[in-house]
């Protein structure tokens, strides 16, 4: 018990030691980083539908194109730099997830194919696709018990 | 002979021969750039993964420590080497070549103390004439091992450190030099029960804290005996921390108090946060600016203390503690 409240001491004590980063600087950056990820997406939308997609298509289209210049950028190091200043506005937008797919790619493709790629690929990324779709299932199954009891109709 | 509860005060004391540092292109570029004896362009040093480069570097520092010393690979007893890697492969597949019998050691960034400590003590006990120790740490290879792929997009918070990509040889012999390893004090693992694997400064500090403490106890010496406490990689946040701990047992080190983390990168332009870490941050520091410095007679005597944080992906996981290590080197100009 003695002991339990001296690390406490010491963790609270660290706590207070350790400098952190500015919450209110990194909020507005990262709004701004995501804002203009988001704004750059919605401009690809536009162009398409002006090209006479229709909106599914056209927004299939736009995941696509923001996914292959995350990958891109991700390649060429410049994705990480954007990221150390925009920290969460560029984490959130699909652009994050597609750069943790192809960070571990690149990193584990020494370690060969299967082994290398194949097995590590969503080391990062592996978390979201699975509580995502659990998340995805549970809903449902509220969705379809709603329905099935007449509350919903 | 042993001195205190945890030290050993050398009868005839060893001697450091010769040393050798090599380190990457970031810490060529930091204040210490032009002391290391090889800096790398290239972070992978002409190889194709971190892990061979590691290797790289503890090969040449090793052939560079010897070649400084005119020593053969074949006069060397023993080596001493380690590094972070899992089941140390960057030293196994490093020194192979070099065909010295080996001991192959873990003691996190602290490695270079325990190599000494131990190379120290097999020459001191006369079991051969020459020992070899080494460590090495690279950038690549740790943030694969224990963080995230180089290219993941993330924010470092202000405490992380940066894992140096270096490695420091220390040839340890009979024959004459201008240091000597005069006394060694092992650490313990001291465990506050911290948590947080990105301010490895704290979790160290409580441990350098204690071996200093063992090592001026053991000695019966004062801080000021000492020209510089040096210790590993405590960086900005464990330095104050450490402060702190030694101001509360009574002890004042704030004036000769030096760390290896804060010594290497500039933190201003380097944008290393709390500064450096890894086994070749205390290793090619030591080699490249402490030793000079002993040399010379700058420094009479030195504390050597590299400070390691005890974990592994898994423990930390898992929702261990992160402990810490330390040991005292003490060395002393002849």
């Amino acid at each position: 018990m003695d002991k339990e409240r001296q690390q406490q001491a010491y963790e609270n004590y660290v706590k207070k030691k350790t400098p952190v980063h500015n919450l209110p600087a990194n909020m507005g950056k990262a709004f701004i980083a995501g804002g203009v990820i988001c704004t750059v997406g919605q401009a690809v939308l536009n162009i398409c539908e002006k090209l006479g997609l229709d909106k599914d298509v056209s927004g299939g289209w736009t995941s696509m194109i923001l996914v292959v210049a995350s990958v891109l950028l991700t390649g060429f190091n410049i994705y990480p730099r954007i990221a150390k200043w925009g920290g969460a506005g560029t984490l959130v937008p699909i652009t994050g997830f597609a750069n943790s797919v192809a960070a571990p790619a690149i990193e584990y493709k020494k370690e060969g194919q299967v082994m290398g790629i194949g097995c590590k690929i969503f080391t990062i990324a592996g978390p979201v696709i699975l509580y995502g779709i659990f998340t995805s299932w549970v809903l449902g199954f509220g969705y379809w018990l709603l329905k099935v009891s007449g509350i919903i109709a | 002979m042993t001195k205190g509860l945890q030290s050993i005060a050398f009868k005839e004391s060893p001697y450091l021969v010769s040393s050798a540092s090599v380190a990457g292109k970031k810490e060529g570029e930091g204040p210490l750039g032009k002391m290391f004896d090889m800096v790398e362009k290239e972070d992978l040093f002409g190889e194709n993964t971190w892990e061979e480069a590691e290797s790289t570097m503890q090969k040449e520092a090793c052939l560079l420590a010897m070649g400084k010393a005119h020593v053969e690979a074949k006069d060397v007893r023993y080596l001493f080497g380690g590094d972070l890697l899992r089941q140390g492969v960057a030293t196994s597949m490093g020194v192979s070549e070099l065909n010295i019998p080996l001991f192959g050691l873990f003691g996190a960034c602290s490695t270079s103390g325990e190599a000494l400590a131990l190379a120290s003590m097999s020459v001191a006990a006369g079991y051969g004439e020459y020992m070899l120790a080494v460590t090495s740490s690279h950038f690549g290879s740790a943030e694969k091992e224990f963080r995230f792929p180089l290219g993941y997009a993330n924010q470092r918070p202000l405490s992380a450190q940066w894992t140096v990509t270096g490695s420091g040889a220390f040839l340890v012999g009979t024959k004459r030099s201008h240091v000597r390893i005069t006394g060694v004090t092992v650490g313990k693992i001291v465990d506050y029960g911290l948590k947080d694997s990105q301010n490895m400064g704290a979790c160290m500090a409580p441990a350098a804290c204690d071996t200093i403490i063992r090592n001026l106890e053991d000695f019966g010496r004062k801080a000021e005996d000492y020209n510089r406490i040096i210790t590993g990689d405590l960086g900005y946040v464990g330095q104050s921390i450490l402060f702190d701990l030694m101001r509360g047992k009574g002890y004042d080190i704030k004036k000769n108090h030096m760390d290896c983390g804060m010594t290497i990168f500039d933190q201003m332009t380097q944008d290393t946060h709390a500064g450096g870490s890894g086994c070749g941050c205390a290793a090619t520091t030591l080699s490249a600016y402490i030793l000079p410095k002993v040399e010379r007679g700058e420094w009479k005597r030195v504390l050597f203390v590299p400070t390691g944080a005890l974990m592994s992906t898994v423990s930390y996981n898992e929702g261990a503690s992160v402990p810490g290590i330390a040991h005292g080197i003490v060395l002393e100009h002849c």
